[in-house]
């Protein structure tokens, strides 16, 4: 078989970051390829360099398609060599139909007046080769993820594909969607579509790929062929994750005390799709001075388990007990889970931990702005003295705390959330990925402060997809997937082939 | 780097900063020796200062309410059916059913909070884009007032109502010309505006916050104070200080300090800043965007009165495009389209510049046709000025 697609030797720099170092694809005609390795490990990035995202020019390397150079300009020039990629986020629109979906930007017209009747036969014929057997005109947000995934394959059909690229195609699908998803690319397979695979779940991998190549921090570590030898699971795990961790981490005495925080019997559904759901029946304490770590890959539910938890923030129909000092703790609204003692960390600290316009000192006291006021009257020079106080004791880089934390870098940033927490003085801290997007030596301040707080007493949940840090940070971890914990490991018993096999192993 | 060099960088870039709030005061005082001139000097005569101070009180008191509104993330297009609306349901209460003033005015003021908590439940708790909420009300009260008027003119009122608007101050002094009681209320919003400036400095200085130059800081006071001496001396020379400048003026003190030193004022722009984060770090962001509309319909409805008695009389067009006015007063004030900043003083600037501009028009004999398309460019011009400093920034 010859090679559809080789790319050779890809580094993409961004500054300060090397993301892809030296990397290699090889993909030949009329098979599936996997791609595996954990978040960040430069797996989208790879594709994007693929796709055209990143023009070329803008990384090093060559791309050899169909035995030639090609040079990418951007997603068309990729589309009309018949790349297609399905991002994990599907590209429909949800109030159009299915037919005008499957031909947006491309439409069926002469002269920019649309046929339907050749648009409907066109769509018909395309949802005949996925297995869909809906009609033509109905809405794409009627549909469940698993029929709108299938609709986003006739979308790359219809353009004629050459190179079908899946990013984390059965991520939100149902066992049997993801089934139905598969048979699918092994009946494309059949017809001739080469397709690229990037996926989480090894025993899907296992099943359906030809080859399988492994990406470890921007590099690759290997490829692996089906047809010469079995590929296991655990060899993957192994590649995936084998890296060193000598002292990334700032040593911490390891003291629990008692139950703080126990959250029991928890589950949730989603806000907009009703029937699915989204948390099943998770239980968890943390303890005084401990550090519980919950890991899981991106849409396993960790966040929405701590949204859900503090003040209700995410999905209906919760139920559950959460418990604070042995105490029942009301937490149904955001006011009386910070009043309860709890704190929450976002995921995502420019859109919903900051108000990026404003100063340092008036987001360090947005959450507790009763302490620094007398009957409702701000009193601004305690403010002050309270953002100044915090600025010390984190550290944050600044000329000053009127300084609009717009203007931060991502690690001073994260202080001044933290600084926003602990002015609240909570007993529980849930850090929802507190290094995400930040520089290793900011990171390792960050780690500091978390032992800090933990030898003060407080309990700290650690929500991470970064497993290292997990390993390197915690005393004991919970292991979640798809919205159920499925495991619970003692930091001296937890590797990354551990946890990773018992997300892996459903 | 020497000290100095420091120091004149320190100048230059603090101008260039906060080019938008000097901006905002010099246009104000340009625009008004624009029309000082070319009016010959009636737009300073005691008799039109004080009149522009009754035209613009309406405008001034809901730009209050306005401003509140915008940097929670929101807009009101209903306080002009509103305000008609109250003053014509005040009329009505007054001249038909005979109710005395001092029952008529509460009954005013609640039933303008009752609107505005009407609309700000749509918006706050159903998450009903204000945009479409208040266009309805626009709709709806502005019906309701020709119903209520029945397409006829009510009034007039009892002296004791039209004093509202068009009441003086008497001298307590017995002077009378000038009015001593006038000069010696602007000898002690001077000393006030002065002693608290002094203040805040020293604060900022023992923080070592960023502040203006010395100079400026003395240029600035020194401008204002003569600005308002000056005004308040034309006024003491006619009939004195007009009751609805008190008003205004205890009112924006109000708001100003409820917007910049109150856990309540500072929540209402954390919503409007980010009302997502806001919402997480524990704030009510639904009931707060509530009471912001709320207050909207309250300021309205004393809008309202204060047209209505200056008027003398409820028209069914009364208040017809004036939240045209509001709002431009506000984003010519400095407010941000997408909520989160804005200051009540430049709202209130904002509405005086708008105020100035109708006013010496009007003297100059210019058409209502071409008032509109000038207001109209000043409008797009501030805003652009704002958006065009923001991005030279970065």
């Amino acid at each position: 078989m010859t090679a559809l697609l080789e790319m050779r030797s890809i580094t993409k720099t961004f500054p300060g970051v090397k993301a892809l170092d030296q990397v290699n694809l090889v993909v030949r005609k009329g098979e599936i390829h996997a791609i595996c390795g954990e978040n960040g490990a430069g797996k989208s990035t790879l594709m994007k360099v693929l796709s055209g995202v990143y023009p070329a020019g803008s990384y090093e390397g060559d791309i050899l398609y169909d035995g030639e150079i090609a040079q990418f300009r951007g997603i068309r020039d990729s589309e009309d060599r018949g790349i297609i990629i399905i991002h994990q986020e599907l590209a429909l629109v949800p109030l159009l139909s299915i037919a005008e979906n499957l031909f947006l930007g491309n439409e069926r017209a002469t002269k920019g007046v649309i046929s339907w009747p050749e648009t409907f036969r066109q769509t018909e014929t395309l949802l005949k080769k996925v297995g869909l057997s809906e009609a033509p005109g109905i809405q794409v947000g009627k549909l469940g993820v698993g029929k709108q995934q299938l609709v986003e394959i006739a979308k790359a059909l219809s353009k004629d594909v050459r190179l079908l690229i899946l990013d984390e195609p059965t991520a939100a699908l149902s066992e049997s969607d993801s089934q139905a998803l598969l048979d699918l690319l092994l009946e494309l397979k059949a017809q001739g579509v080469t397709s690229i695979i990037i996926s989480h779940k090894l025993n899907e991998v296992r099943r359906v790929a030809d080859s399988v190549t492994v990406i470890r921090d921007g590099t690759t570590v290997s490829t692996l062929d089906a047809h010469k030898e079995p590929i296991t699971e655990d060899r993957i795990v192994r590649d995936m994750v084998g890296r060193d961790m000598a002292h990334r981490y700032p040593e911490r005495t390891r003291r629990a005390g008692d139950v703080v925080f126990e959250v029991k019997g928890w589950n949730v559904w989603h806000p907009e799709h009703a029937e699915r759901q989204v948390i099943k029946d998770i239980s968890f304490n943390a303890r005084a001075g401990e550090v519980v770590g919950i890991a899981g890959l991106m849409g396993s539910g960790r966040t929405e388990l701590a949204m859900s938890i503090f003040g209700r923030s995410y999905g209906r129909n919760i139920s559950g007990e959460v418990f604070v000092n042995g105490k029942a703790a009301d937490t149904a609204t955001v006011g009386r889970a910070i009043d309860a003692g709890l704190a929450y960390v976002t995921e995502d600290r420019k859109s919903l931990g900051l108000i990026l316009d404003e100063t340092i000192q008036r987001n360090t006291s947005l959450a507790n702005l009763d302490a620094v006021a007398t009957s409702g009257v701000i009193n601004e020079a305690r403010e002050t003295e309270v953002a100044e106080k915090y600025r010390a004791a984190m550290r944050i880089r600044t000329p000053s705390v009127f300084q609009k934390v717009g203007n931060l870098s991502g690690g001073n940033q994260q202080k001044v959330v933290l600084s926003k927490w602990l002015f609240t003085e909570p007993e529980v801290l849930i850090l929802d990925e507190p290094t995400r997007g930040i520089d290793v030596g900011a990171k390792y301040e960050i780690y500091g402060i978390i032992n800090d707080l933990s030898a003060q007493g407080k309990a700290v949940v650690m929500i991470s997809s970064e497993m290292p840090e997990l390993l390197g940070m915690c005393d004991r971890i919970y292991v979640m997937n798809e919205g159920e914990f499925v495991g619970e490991l003692n930091a001296q018993d937890a590797t990354q082939e551990r946890i990773m096999s018992l997300i892996v192993t459903e | 780097m020497s000290q100095t060099s420091a120091k004149a960088e320190g100048i230059g870039s603090y101008l260039v900063k906060h080019l938008r709030e000097y901006g905002l005061l010099f246009a104000l005082i340009a625009i008004m020796v624009f029309f000082q001139v070319v009016t010959d000097g009636t737009l300073l005569k005691p008799v039109n200062i004080t009149n522009l101070f009754l035209q613009n009180s309406y405008i001034i008191i809901m730009a209050l309410g306005m401003l509140m509104v915008i940097v929670a993330g929101h807009i009101d297009l209903s306080v002009g059916s509103v305000m008609g609306f109250v003053g014509a349901l005040a009329a009505v209460m007054l001249v038909n059913w005979d109710l005395p003033v001092a029952v008529v005015i509460p009954i005013s003021l609640v039933v303008g909070a009752a609107i505005g908590a009407a609309q700000g439940y749509f918006v706050a708790f159903w998450r009903i884009p204000s945009f479409i909420v208040t266009l309805a009300g626009m709709l709806v009260f502005r019906g309701l007032s020709l119903w209520l008027l029945a397409g006829q003119s009510v009034g007039p009122f009892p002296k004791s109502f039209q004093a509202l608007s068009n009441g003086f101050i008497p001298d307590l002094f017995g002077v009378d010309k000038p009015n001593v009681t006038a000069l010696v209320a602007g000898l002690i919003a001077v000393a006030v505006l002065i002693w608290m400036g002094v203040k805040t400095r020293a604060r900022n200085a023992h923080y070592g916050i960023e502040d203006e130059p010395f100079a400026f800081f003395v240029a600035r006071n020194a401008i204002i104070s003569a600005a308002l001496m000056f005004v308040i001396w034309k006024l003491a020379g006619f009939r004195g200080l007009p009751n609805v400048l008190i008003s205004m003026v205890v009112l924006t003190v109000v708001y100003a300090f409820i917007t910049e030193r109150t856990t309540l004022g500072r929540r209402v722009y954390a919503i409007g800043g980010n009302e997502k984060a806001a919402k997480l770090s524990g704030i009510n962001t639904e009931r707060l965007t509530f009471l912001t509309f709320v207050n909207m319909g309250f300021l309205a409805a004393l809008g309202g009165l204060v047209f209505a008695a200056r008027l003398n009389t409820a028209t069914p067009k009364a208040g017809f495009g004036v939240e045209l006015d509001v709002i431009a007063a506000v984003f010519i004030g400095g407010a941000s389209m997408s909520g989160g900043s804005g200051k009540i003083i430049g709202a209130v600037v904002g509405a005086f510049i708008m105020g100035v501009m109708n006013n010496g028009m009007s003297i100059m004999g210019i058409g209502i046709d071409y008032q509109q398309v000038i207001k109209g460019l000043v409008l797009l011009a501030a805003v652009f000025f704002d958006v065009y400093n923001k991005q030279k920034q970065g």
